[in-house]
C-alpha cells in the first residue's frame, strides 16, 4: 500500500527513515511548510543556526567526525546562495553533505519571483548532483537517491530543491527499500592483477613510502586499521595530507608527519627520493606535489583511488587501482600474506636511517620566547594540556591552520576537521559545533586566526543556544598572517590589507554572546590559561595574543621541489626590520 | 586490466592502448555519451567542459530512447592522450551519464554531419553551385530564381570541401547538425 503525505511529510519522513537525527537550517518563505513538519515532531533535531553557510559547514563537522553524512535544510534564493560555499567546500573535501533548499511555486519558477534564484543553475558545480523535483510523488525516491550519491562512490554534497507547491501537494511516499536501484554504482573491489603488481613491487622496494589521504579517513575506520597494519608489518615509512591525518596515529613508528607545502622536512624528503610511493585515498594536490616535474622523479607510483578521474590527472601513475580504500587495502594485504610477507629488509633498514638523519634536522623547532608567545608554542601547550582528553579539533584557514597540521598529533581518524581544497575562512566556528553536536561530552577545539575567526562569530549564538561547550582557541596575530607571509616572501614585504585593524575585545564579545573570555599575552600565563579554559563547562573564546611576524616552517615555495624547502632558522626572527613592522 | 579502461559498458581500450601516453600531441576524439534524459542533462555535460577548460569541436544530443529516457550526446573534442582520458573519467562520473564511449579509438565506427547551405547568384554561378552539388550528392530543399537551398549529409570532411567551394559562388547562409557517430558491426 502506499501512503499519501504532503511534501513536506514526505521530506520528514524520508530524512527519518535515513537514519538522520540532525539538520543544521535556517527557515524562510519557501520552506515554511517543512519547518511546519518539523515542528510536530521529536525525531528529528534541528539545530537553528546563525548564517546558512554555518549551516553547510557545520553539517560538515558533524559529517567529518562521524562519518555520516551532515543535512542541510535552508530556504530559496539567499538561503540557498549562503549555502554555496560550504557545498563548494564539502565537494573539494569529499564530505558527504545532503542540502534541501526551498524554492518558489512551479508556476512562478523563472518569473523572477520573490527569493528566486536558479538554485540548480548555480549549484550544479558545486554539487556531485543535484535535483529539482517538481513532483510530489517522485520526492522521497529524489532524497533516497541524494543520500545514496552523497555517501557512496567518493563522497560529496547533494542538493534537492523542492519548490514550496510541491511541499504543499499530496504524493506518494516510496520507500527506501522501493526506490529504484540506481545505476550509479561505484566499484569497491580493486583489480587483482594491479593489486598483485603492486604488492610485488613492495617487496622489492628499497626506500618505500605509503602516503596517505581523506580517502582513507572516508573509507570508514576499518580503512585506517588496514592502513596500520600494512605500514607496521611492511616498516614503510608513511606521511599523510592534511585530510588525512590520524588515520594512521602520530605515535606509530613510521610516522613522517604531514607532507607538502608545510609538511615536515623528513616527510618532503623522503617523498622526494623515494623508489616505491603507494598513495592512498590522495589525489596529488598542487599542495602536495609542488614542482610536478620535479616531483618523486624516482619512483614506481601506486595509486588507489574510488574515483578514476583522479588517476593520472596530475601525477602519471605506473600502477592505477580503482576501488575503495578498505576493500583494496585488504586486499593487498591478503595478497602480500599470501606471498610470505616479503620486504626487502636491508634496503628498507637503510632507508629508515637516512629517514632518522632527516629527522634529525628537526624541522619544526623554533625560537621561543619569554614575553611574547610564539603560536607554535601556543600549540605544544595545548596539545600537552589536552591530547589525552576525547578532542576532536577544527581549525580556520591560515598559519594557524598549518601550525596545527604541524605541532597537534593525532591518534584517530575523525578528530581533525579543517578545509583542505578550498580553504574556507570561516570554516571552523561552525564546524566545530557540528562536532560538539555529535560529540556532546567531548573537548572540541577550534584553533583559529583572528581574521577568520570574525567571518562566522556570529555562531557564538548557536553555542550558547544549544549548550554547545567549544573552545575557541584564537591564535590572534592581529595579522592575515599567512597573507602576510606570502608579501613577506613573494612581495617585497608590501604588506598590502594583510593586517587585522579594529579588532573586537575578545574577551568582552564572549561576554556579550554569553560565554567565557579569556585573554593570554604572556607565555609564563599560558599553561594556567588553558587550565581554566578546559575546566570552563561551556564555550570560551580564548584570544590568545601571539607574535604578529612569525612565519611558517618548513615551506616549499610554490613552484619549487620537495628537495627545496625553506626552513624555519633564522628566518622567522627578524625577518621582518624594525621599519617594516613600522608599515605594518 | 588497464584501469584507465571506463566501466559501465565501455570498451577496454582508452587513447593509452593506442597512442603514446605522455605525447603532447593533439588528438581528436569522437565520444558517444549515453546519458538520462532529464533537465539540465546538457548544462551539466556543457559546465563539465567549459568549467575544466576542455574543448568542444561539436556536440548534438537528442533523446534515443523515449522509453528509457536515454539520449545520446556525441562530442568531438580535442586534447592530448591525457587530456582525452581525463575528460573520459570526468565525464563517467557524473550521475545521470550511463556510459561514455571512445569511438575514435575502440574500433572502426561510422560518423555523419547533415549542414544546409542557402547559396545566391545568378547565371553562371548559379549552374556550377549546382553542378557541384550534384557531385557532392547534395538535394536541392528549396530554391527561388535567385537562390538555393542545399541540403548535404557525410563526413564533416567532406562538407567542410563542399562549403569551401559554395564560398565563391554565393552561400550566404549555412547550418550544420554537428556529428552523430555510431561503432560499426554489432
Ligand atoms: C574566505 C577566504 N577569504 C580569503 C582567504 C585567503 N586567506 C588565506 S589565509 C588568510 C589569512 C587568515 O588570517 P587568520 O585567520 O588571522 O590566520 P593566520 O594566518 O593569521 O593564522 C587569508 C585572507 C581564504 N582562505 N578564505
Ligand atoms: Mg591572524
Amino acid at each position: 500500500m502506499t501512503r499519501q503525505m504532503t511534501g513536506a511529510q514526505i521530506v520528514v519522513q524520508a530524512l527519518k527513515d535515513q537514519g538522520v537525527e540532525i539538520i543544521f537550517g535556517y527557515p524562510g518563505g519557501a520552506i515554511l511548510p517543512i519547518y511546519d513538519e518539523i515542528f510536530k515532531q521529536n525525531k528529528i533535531r534541528h539545530i537553528i543556526v546563525r548564517h546558512e553557510q554555518a549551516a553547510t559547514h557545520a553539517a560538515e563537522g558533524y559529517a567529518r567526525s562521524t562519518g555520516k553524512p551532515g543535512v542541510v535544510l535552508v530556504t530559496s534564493g539567499p538561503g540557498a546562495t549562503n549555502a554555496v560555499t560550504g557545498m563548494t567546500d564539502a565537494l573539494m573535501d569529499s564530505i558527504p553533505m545532503i542540502v534541501l533548499t526551498g524554492q518558489v511555486p512551479t508556476f512562478m519558477i523563472g518569473n523572477d519571483a520573490f527569493q528566486e534564484a536558479d538554485t540548480i543553475g548555480i549549484t550544479r558545480p558545486c554539487t556531485k548532483h543535484n535535483w529539482l523535483v517538481k513532483d510530489t510523488n517522485i520526492l522521497a525516491e529524489t532524497i533516497h537517491q541524494a543520500f545514496h550519491v552523497a555517501t557512496t562512490g567518493r563522497p560529496g554534497p547533494v542538493l534537492v530543491d523542492i519548490p514550496k507547491d510541491v511541499q504543499f501537494a499530496m504524493g506518494n511516499y516510496t520507500t527506501i527499500q522501493k526506490t529504484k536501484v540506481s545505476h550509479y554504482q561505484p566499484r569497491v573491489k580493486g583489480d587483482i592483477d594491479a593489486i598483485t603488481k603492486a604488492v610485488e613491487m613492495l617487496e622489492k622496494a628499497e626506500r618505500p613510502i605509503i602516503y596517505s589521504g581523506g580517502g582513507v579517513i572516508n573509507s570508514g575506520v576499518g580503512a585506517s586499521q588496514l592502513l596500520r597494519e600494512l605500514a607496521d608489518a611492511t616498516g614503510a615509512p608513511i606521511t599523510s595530507t592534511l585530510m588525512g591525518l590520524g588515520a594512521y596515529p602520530a605515535s606509530g613508528e613510521n610516522w613522517l608527519g604531514m607532507l607538502g607545502m608545510h609538511g615536515t622536512y623528513e616527510a618532503n624528503m623522503a617523498m622526494h627520493d623515494c623508489d616505491f610511493m603507494l598513495c592512498v585515498g590522495a589525489r596529488f594536490d598542487d599542495r602536495i606535489t609542488g614542482r610536478t616535474d620535479a616531483f618523486s622523479p624516482n619512483s614506481y607510483k601506486v595509486h588507489i583511488d574510488i574515483d578514476p578521474s583522479s588517476i593520472n590527472k596530475i601525477i602519471r601513475v605506473d600502477t592505477p587501482i580503482i576501488g575503495d580504500i578498505g576493500h583494496v587495502l585488504e586486499d593487498i594485504l591478503k595478497v602480500w600474506k599470501s606471498r610470505g610477507r616479503k620486504t626487502n629488509a636491508a634496503g628498507i633498514a637503510k632507508w629508515q636511517a637516512q629517514i632518522s638523519e632527516w629527522k634529525a634536522v628537526d624541522c619544526l623547532k623554533y625560537k621561543n620566547s619569554d614575553t611574547i608567545i610564539k603560536p607554535q608554542y601556543a600549540l605544544q601547550r595545548l596539545e600537552a594540556l589536552t591530547k589525552d582528553h576525547d578532542r576532536y579539533i577544527t581549525t580556520e584557514v591560515g598559519q594557524h591552520q598549518m601550525w596545527a597540521a604541524q605541532y597537534l598529533t593525532f591518534e584517530e581518524p575523525h578528530r581533525f576537521m579543517t578545509s583542505g581544497g578550498l580553504g574556507t575562512m570561516g570554516y571552523g566556528t561552525p564546524a566545530s559545533m557540528g562536532v560538539q553536536i555529535a560529540h556532546p561530552d567531548a573537548l572540541v577545539i577550534n584553533v583559529a586566526g583572528e581574521a577568520s575567526w570574525l567571518m562566522n562569530m556570529q555562531e557564538m549564538g548557536t553555542a550558547i543556544q544549544f549548550n554547545l561547550p567549544t573552545k575557541q582557541f584564537i591564535l590572534n596575530n592581529e595579522r592575515l598572517g599567512m597573507v602576510r607571509q606570502w608579501q613577506e616572501l613573494l612581495h617585497g614585504s608590501r604588506y598590502s590589507q594583510s593586517w587585522s585593524e579594529s579588532l573586537p575585545d575578545f574577551v568582552k564579545l564572549a561576554d556579550a554572546f554569553g560565554a567565557k573570555g579569556i585573554r593570554c599575552s604572556d607565555p609564563a600565563d599560558l599553561d594556567d590559561a588553558i587550565m581554566e579554559m578546559l575546566d570552563y563547562d561551556g564555550p570560551v573564546i580564548f584570544d590568545c595574543v601571539v607574535e604578529k611576524h612569525e612565519n611558517c616552517y618548513p615551506m616549499i615555495p610554490s613552484g619549487a621541489a620537495h628537495n627545496e624547502m625553506l626552513m624555519g632558522d633564522a628566518k622567522t626572527e627578524n625577518a621582518i626590520t624594525g621599519k617594516g613592522a613600522a608599515l605594518v | 586490466m588497464n584501469a584507465l579502461v571506463l566501466k559501465k559498458g565501455a570498451s577496454r581500450k582508452s587513447a593509452y592502448d593506442l597512442k603514446n601516453p605522455l605525447g603532447d600531441e593533439v588528438e581528436t576524439h569522437t565520444l558517444t555519451v549515453i546519458v538520462d534524459n532529464e533537465a539540465g542533462v546538457l548544462a551539466r555535460v556543457i559546465g563539465l567542459f567549459s568549467g575544466r577548460g576542455y574543448n568542444i569541436d561539436s556536440l548534438t544530443v537528442a533523446e534515443t530512447d523515449h522509453h528509457g529516457h536515454l539520449s545520446r550526446i556525441t562530442i568531438v573534442t580535442t586534447g592530448t592522450p591525457a587530456v582525452i582520458v581525463q575528460i573520459k573519467a570526468q565525464l563517467d562520473r557524473m550521475i545521470p551519464i550511463h556510459s561514455v564511449n571512445d569511438l575514435t579509438v575502440e574500433g572502426p565506427s561510422v560518423e555523419r554531419e547533415l549542414a544546409m547551405l542557402k547559396v545566391t547568384g545568378e547565371g553562371e554561378k548559379r549552374v556550377e553551385a549546382m553542378r557541384l552539388a550534384d557531385i557532392f550528392r547534395a538535394n536541392v530543399v528549396d530554391t527561388t530564381l535567385s537562390s538555393f537551398v542545399f541540403e548535404i549529409t557525410g563526413t564533416s570532411e567532406k562538407i567542410d570541401a563542399f562549403v569551401e567551394l559554395m564560398r565563391p559562388l554565393g552561400l550566404t547562409e549555412l547550418a550544420r547538425t554537428g556529428v552523430a557517430a555510431l561503432a560499426r558491426g554489432r
